[in-house]
This record gives C-alpha cells, structure tokens and sequence, in this order.
C-alpha cells in the first residue's frame, strides 16, 4: 500500500494503522436497513467497556478477603471519592450487559443471522454469552453479602450431584470444605483476569468473523449481489460514518435509561441490587430465600423444574446445561429457505413467540418460591423452550414462505 | 419506533420488579407507609438526635462517620461533640454503641449495627417495627412485635409512646379448637407524646437510618437530574447529526 508522508505515513510503513481502519470501518460496508433491533451489538461493547472502566477502579479499593470484602464494599460506597457512582456503574452494568445481550441474541432469532455463512460468528457469540455468565456468577459472590454467600453455596454445590467426580470436583472448586475465604479469593482471581481476558479476546474473534462475512440485516439477504462501479453494495452504507454516527443516537438513548437506573434507582426494586446482600455474608443463615439474580433465573427455573430421579438430582443440573448448549446448534437446527421472520410462515412467528413467552415465564418461575402454580408452570415452560429448538428442523424445513426480495427494503 | 419499544422494555421490567417486591411482603403483616424524604434535613438532624438519645446505647452505626454525618445533615461540630457523641469515639470515628464486648448474653444476641438495615429491610420496615411493639407476657421483656414476631428488643420507647395491646381475629383450628390470629395492636396505655408526636419522632429516626444506610442517596438524585438533562441535549444533538449524515442514504 502507498503510504503517506507525516506521522501516519511514518506509521503507516510500519503498523496497516490506515488499512485496519479501512478494512473495519471506512470501507466497511453494512446494509443500510438496519432497523432497532440492530443497536445491541454496539451497546454490548460500549457496556462491556463499562465493566472493564469501572471494574479496574473497584479492584483499585476492594480486599478480596472474606474478613474484609463486605467492609471494603462500604468503603467504597461511602469514603472512596465517587466510589458510589462507580460501584453503581458495575452493578447496573451486569443487568445491563444481559438485557442487551438477550436481545441481540433475539435479533439473530428474528433474522436468521446465525445461519451460513455466520455459523462461527454465532457460536463465538454463544462462547462470549457462557462466559459472561461464568463473570457474572463470580462477581456477584464478590460483594460477600449473605446472598453472594448462598447463591455461590447452592450453585457451586450442583455439581455434586454429578456421580463419582461431584464431590471431589466441588471441593476442588471452592478449594474448602465449605464456601470461605480461599473460594472469594480465587473467584477474584477469575472475575478481574482470567475470564474479562477470555472474554475480550472472544469478542475481538467475533467481530473479525462479522466483518469476515458481513453484517446480515432485517431481510436476510445478502447484499453483495447488487454493485456500483467501483464494486461497492448498492445496498450497503460505509459503517463509518453512516452507523458511527446513527449508533451515537442509539448509545444516547441506552444512556439516558442506564442512568436512570444508576441515579434514581439502583437496586431496581431488589432486582439488580437484593435486599439480602446488604448483610454481611453468615454461614450460619440462609436468608429467607435464595434465589439468583434476574438473568438467571430462566436457567435456574429448568434446574428446579426437572424432578429427581433414580436416586439424584443430577438431571436438572444437565437440563440446564443443555438448555444453554442447545443455543449453539440454532445455525444447523434452522432448515428454513429463508432467514428472515419477514418471509417466514406464521408457524415460526408462533412458535418464537411461545418460546420468548415461556422464557419471560421462566424468568419469573425462578424468582419465586417453589410453591404454587410456579412448579407447574416451570415444568410446562421447560418442555416449550426445548420445543423451540429441538422441532425447529421440521417446523422450519415444511413450513410455507414467502418470496424474498432481490434488494433490501428501503424506505425513503 | 426506539420510543416505544423502549417503553416496552421499561414496562417489562417493571413487571419484573413488582413480582420481585411482592414476593418480598408474601405473609405477614402489610407494613405501614413510612413516607419519609430523604432531602428534609430538619427532619434528619431529628432523627440523628432520636437516635443518639434512645438507640445509639446499643446499636451502632458503624459504616457512617461522626463527621460525614455531621456535614451532610449541617450539624455544626459544637453542637455534634457536646450533645451527639457520647462514647470516647473521635468525630473520624464510625458511630459505635456503648455495649461493653462481654453484653452478648444481654438480651440473647447482641443488638445489630443499623448502618445497613434500611437497604436490607426498608424504610417502610423500620417505621413500623418501632410503631409495632405490643404486651405480650411469655417475652422475656414482656413485649412482642406485630413485624418481627419473637423480637428480642424491649421497648426502649414505651414511655413516650406508652404500652399497645394486640388484637387478635378469633377462628378456628380445624378440630373444633379455637385458635387465633394476630391481626394488629391497639393503645392500651398513654404515653408521654401524643400519637401524631410519636409518629412523627419514629418516622425521623427512620428517615436518618435511610440516609445512614447510603448517606449519598439525596445527593445522588439530585445530581442525577443534571446528568438525565445532559444525555436528552446530547440525544437531542446526536439524532440531528445522523439525520443530516443520512439524507444522503437513498
């Protein structure tokens, strides 16, 4: 490549400084149908960049020592200069970061974009998604509130129920005989290093197979069919500044609701920030009842859902590990001749609504005490969400569709 | 088109958050409204003076510092070292009880630090715990509580409000036995303060644990008016910026 002259020249000979901006952003071209469901992409990295800001900052005044780590929380809250807002930053981050991940995991439902060529940029995305959950999970025990202390006791103790291995493996997880210090320690240790660099690493993976094979869109198909005369998609816009600057409207509006929540109401009604926690961790007392924080709740229904048999409880432990997996396959599950809901026949849009209504349904199911029609209501709601998936290749693959488009609808 | 499906998600997730908090006040007693503000100081430098005056002999507070007090409720230092400090604490000092280390077989436990209890509990909570103390005789202390049943605290302020009978809901057993049901408490003996004055003296104490448990709560809301004004202007700016750069989209 002709470089320039002056400083970007000069870097340029030495660094494709001026290429990678080309290649990823300048002549990087995206449909220009992007419609609303296409801002969560952006808004995870921007909270992702959130966590890793706000959570260097917390490691700056947090002690990852049972004795001190409740304390050292309080410090921040109250002597450490805007440690509130940063603290606030994180916590409403974490519900954040699921809220947008959810629905750009539901984007790729409605518009098929997990479908060939997209199939690893998909299963990089479900990687990013398992690890987060891996983050979360050990962030909240941080805290060393007595809900941190007892969420980390019931889930660290599901593996257990796995046979032969479970109690060794559960001990060499918590590195005691009980959740205590060393298990805080090394949750520490994975929370700030070893999984936020997982986690970057992945996300660098799963932009470089976005921009490998290009950005789907709400039609679902493919626009490099159409080119003007330098070879560029008729249908495609420069992602810089055309989605810099109309993600900069999307990014405002996400902020405006993100602080909301960190000024106004940052415990969200018990939801981001539960009650329980704000009592320093005690071995000796559950709280009055346990149960994980909103994003997980789903998975936890399907866990309690699944009854015990032949003697163990491990079934709803792989229920639930698999109604994670389960998501990776969605690529090679999906036989539709089309990718997007706009072509599709009225079996998929029922079925997809019946899997995010039992999803929402199971979100609440595990918020709840077992008790009531919430066991009933699990148990209904577990078999719908595998339905979605596992007669996905016969609903999809018999199902009537409309004709698609050779352009991307556009309106002016 | 993001206005409403904004709105939408809004509306989800307060469907979410009211499941949460009435999963929280299943059984028991419906707590009384304690309708506190965070941002009448008056009614906070009353109640840090309750609380040093009735409860500070046992329960500490010791996540909030004399002097943070001091200077977020605008009490000069004279006045906080003269008639707010009664231990041997210095003003940097978090806000310690004068229970001696040996008290823990006082009362069967040892009184619990308050500096949290309005994040754990609620305000509403503390409000009416302190309005819901009634004779009960098989108490050690000769009281019970309506929202704590079991309580292990006497009433430290049954002379300003004197003494509340319970009121029970007759019923029965099942097998013919009566059995009956705590439905509320009633004044059985006057005190020292009219009802309306003791309402008002336990709903500041309240109002000042509110602020102990986040003392940059009012600060916090306050500020985030101007941050909420910013991001609309700066919303405002951005969406124009993207409309000019997309005319050209055709």
């Amino acid at each position: 490549m002709a470089a320039g002259g002056g400083l970007l020249g000069w870097i340029d000979q030495r660094f494709p400084l001026s290429k990678l901006w080309k290649e990823q952003a300048s002549e990087y071209y995206a449909p220009k149908n992007f419609n609303f469901w296409y801002y969560f992409g952006v808004l995870s990295l921007v909270v992702l960049v959130n966590q890793l800001v706000t959570g260097i900052f917390l490691t700056m005044s947090y002690k990852p020592s049972a004795a001190e780590a409740f304390s050292s929380i309080e410090y921040i809250m109250r002597d450490v200069d805007g440690g509130w807002l940063i603290r606030y930053m994180h916590s409403t981050g974490a519900s954040a970061f699921f809220i947008v991940i959810y629905l750009h995991m539901f984007r790729a439902l409605l518009y098929g974009s997990a479908r060939k060529p997209r199939e690893l940029l998909w299963i990089f995305g479900c990687l990013i998604f398992l690890l987060l959950m891996a983050e979360a999970f050990m962030g909240y025990v941080l805290p060393w509130g007595n809900m941190s202390y007892w969420g980390a006791q019931v889930i660290v103790s599901l593996f257990s129920s796995l046979p032969w291995i479970g109690a060794s493996l559960v001990e060499w997880i918590r590195g005691d005989y009980y959740i205590a210090d060393a298990t805080l320690n090394r949750f520490f240790a994975l929370h700030v290093a070893a999984l936020p660099l997982a986690l970057v690493f992945l996300v660098i993976a799963h932009l470089m197979a976005l921009h490998e094979v290009g950005s789907n869109n709400p039609d679902g198909i493919e626009i490099h069919k159409y080119n003007d005369e330098k070879g560029h998609p008729l249908d495609g816009v420069p992602f810089h500044p055309y989605y810099t600057v109309k993600d900069l409207v999307g990014v405002a509006f996400f902020l405006l609701l993100f602080c909301a929540v960190i000024f106004f109401a940052p415990t969200f009604g018990g939801l981001f920030l539960e009650a329980p926690n704000f009592e320093p961790a005690n071995p000796l007392q559950t709280p009055p009842h346990i149960a994980p924080v909103w994003y997980f709740t789903p998975f936890y229904a399907m866990l309690r859902a699944v009854p015990s048999f032949a003697g163990t409880q491990v079934w709803g432990v792989l229920v639930m590990g698999a109604s994670v997996l389960i998501i990776f396959f969605l690529p090679w599950l999906d036989r539709s001749p089309v990718r997007s809901i706009r072509y599709r026949g009225p079996i998929y849009k029922t079925m997809l609504g019946i899997f995010v209504l039992s999803f929402i349904a199971l979100a609440v199911c595990g918020l709840k005490p077992p008790s009531g029609i919430y066991p009933t209501l699990a148990k209904v709601c577990t078999v719908l969400y595998f339905a979605f998936f596992v007669l996905m290749p016969w609903y999809t693959k018999y199902e009537r569709v409309k004709p698609v488009p050779e352009r991307v609808t556009w309106h002016d | 088109m993001i206005k409403t499906r904004g709105l939408l998600m809004a509306g989800l997730m307060a469907g979410l958050m009211a499941a949460a908090s009435a999963s929280a006040e299943e059984g028991g007693i419906a707590l009384l409204k304690a309708d506190t503000d965070i941002a009448n100081s008056d009614s906070l430098q009353r109640g840090a003076r309750n609380f040093m005056n009735y409860c500070s002999g046992c329960h500490s507070l010791k996540y909030l510092r004399y002097n943070r007090m001091a200077e977020d409720l605008k009490i000069p230092s004279a006045e906080l070292e003269h008639n707010l400090m009664f231990t041997s604490d210095k003003a940097f000092d978090g806000i310690d009880s004068a229970m001696p280390p040996d008290s823990v077989g006082w009362f069967g436990k040892q009184p619990p630090d308050l500096s949290l209890m309005s994040r754990e509990r609620g305000v509403d909570y503390m409000y009416s715990y302190l309005k819901g103390f009634y004779v009960d005789k098989t108490r050690p202390w000769g009281v019970n509580n309506l929202y704590l049943p079991g309580a292990s605290m006497p009433h430290v302020l049954a002379q300003l409000q004197g003494l509340q009978k319970p009121v029970f809901k007759p019923g029965s057993d099942g097998n013919g036995g009566a059995q009956v049901e705590l439905v509320g408490v009633e004044p059985m003996t006057p005190g020292a303060m009219k009802p309306e004055e003791y309402d008002q003296f336990v709903r500041d104490i309240a109002n000042f644990l509110d602020y102990a448990g986040e003392p940059i709560k009012a600060k916090r809301q306050s500020l985030g008016v101007f941050v909420m004004l910013y991001l609309l202007v700066f919303f405002v700016f951005a969406y124009l910026l993207k409309k000019e750069y997309w005319k050209d989209v055709h």
